[in-house]
């Protein structure tokens, strides 16, 4: 089918993409407006990067969010992957059951999560913070980590592992030799997806954080509701600008399709 | 003086069977495969021959019977216990290692000294044609798919095995390339006196390469010999129409006062048929004929003593090396005739399609089959 | 002399089951401690009455479900309902073409997708507050329609059901073009050529075998907004204010100001049980659709 679109479905296409990233766009190009509050363009400006400098809680936020997402992204990563593992090289009774029990996180409602979780830790008594918005954080990502890290693992050449082992290695030596150097870039990419689901995450944080364990998505809501001024645009372009790198780096990761 | 002890075999599989949940893979099947012989697994997808290999390998446990290795019963081995090398279809090159690495792969986990594994895979390399200092830092991706199944040879090989276990190496290769690897294994496995156990659907070069063949269907060996005997004297009806082609009659056994045995139908003549086993009075027989061994005359002129069918020429198919001639034959159907093609433009067939032909056969050239 | 790495390595060969289980394990018992467990609590609590300080008191009631018969809290249901049914709608209409010229395009086709996958991931609350930043009455819209003169006076754009509408759309957008180009993906050239060689004109082929042969992925991308929408919180939240609330802003309210933690939890089941029937519909329709599909 070598025929050309018809100019109308080009058109309301082109015009689509405009309403998904026109926003956008205009919230970053703001971002150096001159002016406070108005959204008439004023002139270029730094001067509400400088801001966001200036304000200890933005670095607070930062930190935490960023403690936050690693330890998540390393515990969700390892509990994932040998989750993976698992289902894509042993068959086992109860295994539909399993798989169908990890994909409930990803259709539940962030609010249902983020409720049940902290009915549990007022339950316990546990004291809400940086440890509880990790747990949070894990429980959710393990489901996306299993998903990338099952992927790669289902595209990898399954003759390889035999191969090893038939050449006389072990199975933790084929898992450490072949296994794991051709795992690599699905781990990552989960990693890297899981990190960006953390990092991003407002409303499942937003139960169980606790005062002063606010993560940078609590602070930028709390800006809004306040409406305060081009501050936002600036946090906002910096989270968008790290979250694209963050995906095209996993994207990235995932092509890297090694022959076999 | 004649050697009345026979070498021990290396491979031996006594009763083996193994299930996939209702279906039987291997259905007690037994084997003896002896030192240095190049030895083919044949028959159609799903006929047990894979699974076979892969119980010799260790990738699957046995649900009966033994698999035994240089006279050890090695069933419950892990494939990295095994003193047994293989070349898989697709290869399976470490794409993340490049081929020296691959190929020394497995002396690095017998812990071989460096300089010894150096040595070695460069001789390795060698052997499967591949110049160590073009080929030795290249990555598999950059390899063509001939280039990578001589390394893949090539690291099965550097281990010195005992056995090597081969499963349709030469499937994704192309045509020429193909027949030229053939002879390269053949050559191997009688330079190196290692026991090549090959897996292939494809009946003609497992006649080419082995020594001996056995044929598998459904989990079962239908036949087991030389490509001589497995194509020559063909004792089932699978084996006669899965190598080569037969043509097929059956009918009645019965013994003649002079001591031959007739297989008839009534009132559609009978075929004479050397002696065999499964002859017993009155009994229902299949015998198969090869084309080749058939000819076609005149009705009037068929030779005396031979068997013989008369129909008439439908269809004369040009082959190249040689020439199809279908006669049709009422009560039978079609049989098909092989005939030298001595060269249709020098020396054309006398015959043409509509004329009234006999299709005759030495009787020894009946096959008898079982089953 | 076998070592600890052999006997291991032996014994876990001898029981499959154990390998595979020692491996779930620790990514299961996570999952079972911290989201199973916590969903079992919350059904509890939504079956005991409330106490003084908005937690509860022993004792077993149904009359946290039994409110939502209530005319308002119907009324909250039913909003949520028809606002995830027509952003799903608008979705479609809007994300298939979308879908559909990625598929046709050779050059662009990686960058193309690389622009839906992109807003798939980032910020949810910035890319709302994108929306805000437009949509206020100091925002961007307004100024520009002020600017040419074709109105008096800002708009107010936001906090009605028009921008919440908007905010679904603009955030659940990328979950339907995704699943449709990928079904769209996998469409076999030949056979439109076959309907073209049969007579078929463009529009013909597209509504008889394209369309067709794309139902499993604009199924798909419907579910894939529609489930998200009906428990969304953040849009509502942001763009519609008090007045527009959605099921998911009563069950935040609950734990938030009106401190009714037993009805905020029996409402948050009754959005995840809107959820999972949402899902087991899907996979019973999966079951039961065709692996070929027959064209008429």
């Amino acid at each position: 089918m070598n025929r050309p679109l018809p100019r109308w479905l080009v058109a309301m296409a082109a015009a689509v993409y405009l309403f998904l990233h026109l926003p956008i766009l205009v919230l970053m190009i703001f971002s150096f407006n001159d002016a406070k509050f108005s959204a008439e363009w004023r002139g270029f400006t730094l001067h509400w990067y400088q801001r966001l400098l200036e304000r200890p809680d933005v670095f607070r936020a930062l930190k935490v969010s960023l403690i936050v997402g690693a330890s998540a992204t390393v515990i969700s990563g390892v509990l994932g992957t040998l989750v993976a593992l698992a289902l894509a090289r042993h068959r086992f009774q109860g295994r539909r059951a399993f798989e169908g029990f990890l994909y409930v996180p990803i259709v539940t409602p962030e609010i249902v999560v983020g409720i049940s979780l902290l009915l549990l830790f007022a339950l316990l008594r546990f004291p809400l913070g940086l440890t509880t918005i990790t747990i949070a954080h894990v429980a959710f990502c393990i489901s996306f980590v299993v998903i990338v890290v099952l992927a790669r693992l289902k595209g990898m050449d399954q003759h390889l592992e035999e191969a090893a082992m038939i050449l006389g290695a072990d199975e933790i030596t084929t898992f450490r030799t072949v296994t794991l150097p051709q795992l690599w870039p699905g781990i990552l990419a989960g990693a890297l997806l899981a990190f960006t689901m953390s990092f991003d995450d407002f409303v499942i944080t937003s139960f169980v954080s606790g005062p002063g364990s606010s993560t940078l998505p609590i602070l930028v809501y709390g800006m809004v509701r306040k409406n305060v001024e081009p501050s936002i645009n600036a946090i906002s372009t910096i989270i968008l600008i790290v979250t694209a790198l963050l995906i095209y780096v996993a994207d990235r990761l995932v092509q890297d399709r090694s022959l076999a | 003086m004649t050697h009345s002890v026979a070498p021990a075999p290396v491979v031996q599989l006594v009763h083996v069977c193994k299930s996939f949940g209702f279906i039987k893979a291997v259905d007690d099947v037994s084997l003896d495969i002896y030192p240095g012989e190049f030895f083919s697994l044949l028959g159609p997808s799903g006929c047990g021959k894979t699974t076979t290999l892969r119980l010799l390998a260790g990738f699957e446990v046995p649900d009966a019977g033994q698999v035994r290795l240089l006279g050890e019963t090695v069933n419950h081995k892990r494939p990295y216990e095994r003193q047994i090398s293989m070349v898989f279809q697709n290869y399976a090159l470490f794409p993340h290692l490049s081929v020296a690495r691959n190929v020394a792969f497995g002396l690095e986990q017998r812990k071989t000294p460096r300089a010894t594994i150096e040595e070695r895979v460069e001789r390795a390399l060698e052997m499967v044609r591949l110049e160590p200092d073009v080929f030795a830092q290249r990555m598999p991706g950059q390899l063509s798919g001939g280039q990578r199944q001589r390394v893949a040879l090539a690291r099965a090989l550097v281990l010195e095995p005992a056995i090597l276990l081969l499963d349709e190496p030469l499937g994704a290769i192309d045509l020429k390339l193909r027949k030229e690897m053939q002879l390269e294994l053949k050559s191997l496995n009688k330079e190196l006196g290692t026991t090549f156990i090959y897996v292939t659907h494809d009946q003609e070069e497992a006649l080419t390469m082995s020594d001996r063949i056995a044929v598998m269907d459904v989990g079962r060996v239908a036949q087991l010999g030389t490509p001589a005997e497995i194509y020559e004297n063909p004792r089932t009806a699978f084996v006669a129409e899965f190598i080569g082609q037969s043509n097929f009659f059956e009918g009645q056994a019965s013994k003649q006062e002079s001591g031959e045995w007739l297989i008839g139908r009534p009132g559609e003549g009978a075929f004479k048929v050397p002696q065999h086993a499964a002859l017993t009075e009155g009994a229902h027989v299949r015998i198969a004929v090869r084309p080749e061994w058939m000819d076609v005359w005149r009705p009037e002129a068929v030779p005396p003593g031979e068997n013989a069918v008369i129909g008439s020429i439908r269809d004369i198919i040009y082959l190249g090396e040689t020439m199809h001639v279908i006669v049709a034959v009422p009560g039978l159907g079609d049989v098909t005739v092989a005939v030298r093609n001595e060269g249709q433009l020098m020396k054309p067939l006398s015959w043409k399609a509509g004329d009234r032909a006999a299709v005759a056969w030495l009787p020894e050239d009946c096959q008898v089959l079982e089953g | 002399m076998p070592g600890l790495r052999e006997r291991m390595l032996t014994w876990l060969h001898r029981r499959p089951q154990a390998r595979a289980w020692a491996l779930l394990a620790p990514g299961g018992l996570w999952l079972v401690v911290f989201f199973l467990i916590p969903i079992l609590i919350m059904l509890a609590y939504s079956l005991m009455p409330r106490g003084v300080y908005g937690g509860v008191e022993s004792g077993v009631t149904l009359e946290h479900y039994a409110r939502f018969f209530d005319p308002l809290y119907l009324e909250i249901l039913k909003r949520t309902f028809l606002w995830s049914l027509a952003g799903t709608l608008i979705c479609l209409i809007l994300g298939y073409p979308v879908a559909f010229v990625i598929v046709r395009s050779k050059r662009w086709r990686n960058l193309l997708l690389f622009l839906v996958v992109l807003p798939f991931w980032t910020s949810f609350l910035v890319r709302t507050f994108a929306m805000i930043f437009l949509m206020r009455d100091t925002g961007l819209l307004n100024s520009w329609l002020l600017r040419l003169g074709l109105i008096q006076q800002p708009l107010t754009i936001l906090y009605t059901p028009f921008s919440v509408m908007a905010g679904l759309v603009y955030g659940f957008l990328p979950f339907m073009i995704l699943p449709i180009y990928a079904s769209l993906e996998k469409l076999d050239l030949s056979l439109l050529e076959a309907a073209e060689v049969l007579g078929a004109r463009p529009r013909a082929r597209f509504f008889r075998v394209t369309l067709p042969l794309s139902l499993p992925g604009v199924i798909a991308g419907c579910l894939l907004v529609f489930i998200p929408a009906l428990g969304s919180f953040l849009t509502a939240d942001l763009l519609g204010g008090a007045k527009q609330m959605m099921i998911g802003n009563l069950v935040q309210n609950q734990f938030s100001a009106a401190r009714n933690w037993p009805f905020g939890s029996a409402a948050s089941f009754i959005v995840m049980a809107l959820v999972l029937a949402g899902v087991m519909l899907y996979l019973r329709f999966q079951d039961q659709e065709p692996k070929s599909v027959t064209v008429q």
